[in-house]
């Protein structure tokens, strides 16, 4: 179907499924219980999911199938965050040119950055792209919003003015970014018994191009233009001696995965049209790594599930105060409460980030194929399978078109 | 000309902390093979235990003084220090002036512990994993560290003076022949380039004058052929990664009075230093600190109202721009060894 | 003349001369193969064969073009292919995705790889590396990984890796290093079909005189960075030159 196998035409169709149900899914407990906090499915963070689900499955083009790591991934994000605000500001609110300019941008910056970062590979790659980035950061924080030249608005970001030109503004056409007069921010909840479901139309474009974004990127693993890129990871001696230049394979990819970057940018200005430089910094850079690994890179599902895992951490962890906390270990012994709360809280609230560390540490010591190989591994333990019989099953599942 | 030498100044103190973060970071590359993205954090630890002495002499106990009140007529209430109560006012007082420098003496044994550590603990099972990895874990590391420090210290910098008689400025004008008030330089930050020549000269002292050191170098330029000659290179691969955090942590150390420290500061030094290290050359130790001073000069002569007037913003990307120059032309960086990582 | 020619090459490596005035003529069709104790100057001579390294002076030359200067996939695309000493394959790809590499490679020469598959096309490929496969004996590993094969079949993929691209000049060094003597004789069977079968000019370079003997026609012995003879088979076996540049060693 589609130009698929079965099986990742069946990945697909989970990966449609959860997107299209994601307000449900997301929501599982009641409104007034006091599991609420963790329901995820709001808008804010469900947007937030599928975008930085596509960042992440581009970076895993890029870094999954060659190799190449870059840390300066995050340039062709706010990139495509600028372009978004622009055509907003030229043209109007309909996001449409917004998306396709921040595509088109992210991909020329792209281009131009792999063409100098890609003539060196390894550590230099990563720090080559990671200085591209930092000094694009430094730009957009302050030399590109002098007032002579204000392209970025400096620290306070780019944003919509009243008096902007916006040519092509429709009378009457809502005054927030719209996809053919659907307002972004528009949300439709339901109440069925205790619950409240919130259904987004930005989500939903998003979830919409999210799960098209999956879907090219799965006929990319699968393409014998994906085989060559993880022939080139494998091997590049072999590669030389093949006759081939590898430099076309590896810069078409960090194109393609630089447009992917550039079009999560573009989305994030769509749902909020607010772009600012902080979203170039080296720690953006940095979080679609840790995305990738812990989701498991070179694997195709990888990446969103990093991606969703460590969205979810930041908002929902980060909410985890002391007074929640006692509430959970309300049950226990005076003393032993007030210790489990000592030791967890650290972990949770404004110190999320050292729980995202220590899960990161243990994937990569423990895991490196991250949540993927973590559950294939489980898997194996259930079905008690000999690892032979694996190895076979899955180098069938790897070679393409039979 | 003055303003020349100025700015040469100014690149100083930056140019220190660039050259000895790099020079760690070298040793480690050198010696283990290692990428390590936690090295500013082990820069960062350093500030932070300067930081922790002056707060521990600054540990007080109060007493009510009846002979004062207060503004609101209540018996005052005093803050006295352990340190003062125990060694008299005025060494007391000294030693609350002096805990940067002493910080030293008290950082040393602690980074190097943190160095065996991080390296029998950690780094040691990562020696025969892709640089990739490498870099993945000591990031995370680095992010672990980091956080750590913020939950005990907060997110706020905390100013950490030095001693009174280093502070303020002194006017080199004179000395140098110039209009008085031209060159101007805050003591402390000269004191700091003295430190740092200092530590740099006793590492390449170390490496070169010490059989340990000798064979440390003959460990990094081949580390098979050592390991054939029944030398335990390994534990002194450990032991060097204890130097290389010691210097980090002291360059951290004295950098405290020049920024208040803050738990993101190694992160912003490593991601220069890292530039610093591919500019002078994969694995090169003079390379590194000649690099890390040129860069730090270059930043301070970009950063003249003149240099920013006539390119905008040139201050803010000089050192990434040089990097990218120099590793598309001179791959090796400045002084790399043939064959160290070039491709 | 031969198909590849090596005239007055000298190198240095700072006081060591690793090349001495090499000269080497590989007649086409033939299998020539170079031997030399530890340390003569044979790996320093394929790195100048396969562009490398660049000789201080002197010239290299396939088929009349000189391969000095030039990239490895370039050199690769003028029909020299590369059997390394430790068998350089794709070792996260199965061994049918090892084999269609090079067929691709070849049949879609720089920059044409579809991103997005075209089946049509790839049936035609799919077909073509499995008649290699059966070729070597090897079509019921095609869905292995090729990383956990034995060091034997790591390198009949990769000498079939290399003929399914029609080389003219087939480079081995030292191609049964650090082999089992049954994989090692595999190895040299294949050789042998290879040689019978095409039309191909295989230069190797070897320690194992068994391997040398077995399969050369022509052999020029280096010692020093010089070529001390070059002889057929035979006439090297009594060549008193060789017994002294072997002193000591099996030969």
């Amino acid at each position: 179907m589609l130009g698929l196998h079965k099986k990742d035409f069946n990945l697909l169709l989970i990966v449609v499924v959860l997107a299209m149900l994601a307000p449900f899914i997301l929501n599982p407990f009641p409104e007034n219980s006091g599991l609420a906090q963790f329901n995820a499915g709001y808008p804010d963070l469900m947007q937030k999911f599928v975008i930085f689900g596509i960042f992440a499955i581009g970076f895993n083009i890029l870094f999954g199938l060659t190799g190449y790591l870059s840390f300066g991934h995050a340039a062709f994000l706010g990139i495509g965050s600028y372009s978004c605000v622009w055509m907003f500001k030229l043209l109007g609110y309909s996001v449409v040119p917004g998306i396709l300019l921040s595509i088109v941008t992210s991909g020329i910056f792209a281009w131009l950055i792999g063409i100098i970062s890609l003539r060196r590979s390894g550590i230099y790659f990563s720090i080559l792209t990671l200085a591209f980035a930092q000094m694009s950061f430094a730009l957009c924080y302050s030399v590109l919003s002098n007032p002579k030249f204000n392209l970025t608005n400096g620290e306070t970001g780019l944003q919509v003015y009243n008096n902007d030109p916006q040519y092509f503004r429709g009378e009457g056409s809502p005054n927030v970014p719209h996809f053919f007069g659907m307002e972004m921010n528009a949300t439709h909840k339901m109440e069925l018994g205790g619950w409240l479901f919130q259904f987004n139309t930005g989500y939903y474009l998003c979830a919409v191009i999210m799960v098209l974004a999956f879907y090219l990127s799965i006929r990319i693993f699968r393409s014998p233009f994906g085989m060559m890129l993880r022939a080139i990871k494998s091997n590049n001696t072999r590669m030389n001696y093949t006759g081939l230049n590898a430099r076309p394979y590896t810069l078409a990819a960090f194109v393609i995965s630089g447009m992917y970057a550039g079009l999560a940018g573009g989305l994030l200005s769509a749902v909020d049209p607010l772009a600012g430089a902080e979203r170039m910094q080296w720690t953006a850079s940095g979080e679609v790594v840790l995305m990738t690994i812990l989701g498991g890179a070179g694997t195709l599902i990888g990446p969103v599930l990093g991606s969703g895992l460590i969205k979810y951490f930041e908002n929902i962890f980060s909410k985890i105060n002391d007074n929640v906390l006692h509430s959970w270990f309300s049950f226990m012994p005076d003393g032993i409460e007030d210790l489990m709360v000592t030791l967890i809280h650290p972990f949770v609230g404004k110190g999320w980030h050292l729980t995202l560390g220590v899960l990161f540490m243990l994937i990569v010591i423990f895991l490196p194929g991250g949540l993927v190989e973590g559950g294939q591994r489980i898997k194996r333990l259930i079905s008690g399978k000999k690892a032979a019989d694996e190895t076979e099953d899955e180098a069938t599942q790897s070679t393409p078109a039979e | 000309m003055d303003a020349i030498i100025l700015q040469i100044l100014n690149g100083l103190d930056k140019g220190s902390a660039y050259a000895l973060i790099a020079l760690g970071l070298t040793l480690i590359f050198g010696t283990l093979g290692v990428v390590n993205f936690a090295h500013g954090a082990l820069f960062m630890i350093g500030a932070f235990c300067a930081v922790t002495l002056s707060k521990i002499f600054s540990l007080s106990y109060e007493v009510i003084d009846e002979s004062q009140t207060d503004f609101l007529g209540n018996p005052l209430k005093v803050q006295t220090p352990y340190v003062e109560a125990w060694f008299g006012p005025e060494t007391g007082a000294a030693l609350i002036d002096w805990s940067v420098p002493l910080a030293i003496l008290f950082s040393i044994p602690i980074m190097i512990t943190i160095g065996f550590i991080m390296e029998r603990g950690l780094i040691k099972h990562f020696y025969k994993r892709p640089h990739a990895d490498q870099i993945l874990v000591t990031f995370g590391l680095a992010i672990v560290l980091q956080e750590i420090i913020k939950y005990y210290y907060g997110a706020n910098p905390i100013p950490t003076p030095a001693p009174d008689v280093f502070r303020g400025s002194y006017d080199f004008s004179a000395m140098l022949g110039f209009e008085p008030n031209s060159v101007i330089y805050p003591v402390w930050r000269l004191i700091y380039f003295a430190f740092s020549a200092l530590i740099i000269g006793a590492v390449f002292a170390f490496l070169q004058f010490t059989t340990f050191g000798m064979v440390v170098r003959a460990g990094m330029a081949d580390r098979e052929t050592v390991g054939l000659l029944g030398i335990n290179i390994d534990k002194r691969f450990t032991i060097m990664f204890g130097i290389a955090a010691a210097v980090a942590g002291l360059a951290g150390v004295m950098y405290a009075p020049i920024n208040a420290p803050n738990y993101h500061m190694g992160m912003d030094f490593l991601v220069l230093s890292f530039v610093v290290v591919v500019v002078g050359g994969m694995g090169s130790l003079p390379g590194a600190v000649a690099a890390g001073f040129l860069l730090g000069i270059l930043e301070s002569f970009a950063s003249t109202t003149w240099a920013t007037t006539t390119i905008p913003g040139i201050n803010q990307i000089i050192i990434y721009l040089v990097a990218i120059i120099i590793l598309l032309t001179r791959p090796r960086g400045l002084m790399g060894k043939k064959g160290v990582m070039e491709e | 003349m031969g198909i590849l020619e090596v005239k007055n090459v000298n190198k240095r490596f700072g006081g060591l001369q690793a090349l001495g005035d090499v000269n080497l003529s590989v007649e086409e069709n033939s299998v020539h193969a170079i031997i030399g104790p530890n340390g003569a100057g044979k790996s320093t001579l394929l790195n100048v064969l396969i562009g490398k390294l660049i000789p201080d002076t002197g010239s290299v030359s396939f088929d009349g073009q000189s391969v000095l200067g030039r990239k490895p996939y370039e050199i690769c695309q003028m029909g020299i292919s590369r059997v390394f000493q430790t068998p350089e394959i794709f070792g996260e790809l199965s061994v049918l995705e090892n084999m269609m590499i090079p067929i691709f490679a070849k049949r879609d020469g720089a920059f044409r790889m579809h991103a997005v598959e075209n089946s049509s096309n790839e049936k035609a490929i799919i077909e073509q590396a499995e008649h290699v496969l059966e070729s070597l004996n090897m079509a019921d590993k095609r869905h292995f990984n090729s990383a956990s094969m034995s060091r034997g079949d790591k390198r009949r993929l990769e000498i079939g890796m290399c003929l399914s691209q029609n080389p003219r000049l087939l480079l081995l060094d030292e191609p049964t290093a650090g082999m089992a003597r049954a994989d090692t004789n595999n190895t040299i069977d294949l050789l042998k079909q290879i040689k019978d079968e095409r039309d191909i000019t295989i230069a190797i370079i070897e320690h194992d005189m068994h391997v040398v003997f077995s399969l050369a026609e022509r052999i020029t012995v280096l010692a020093q960075g010089t070529p001390l003879v070059e002889d057929t088979p035979d006439n090297i076996k009594g060549h008193p030159k060789v017994r002294e540049a072997y002193l000591g060693e099996s030969a």
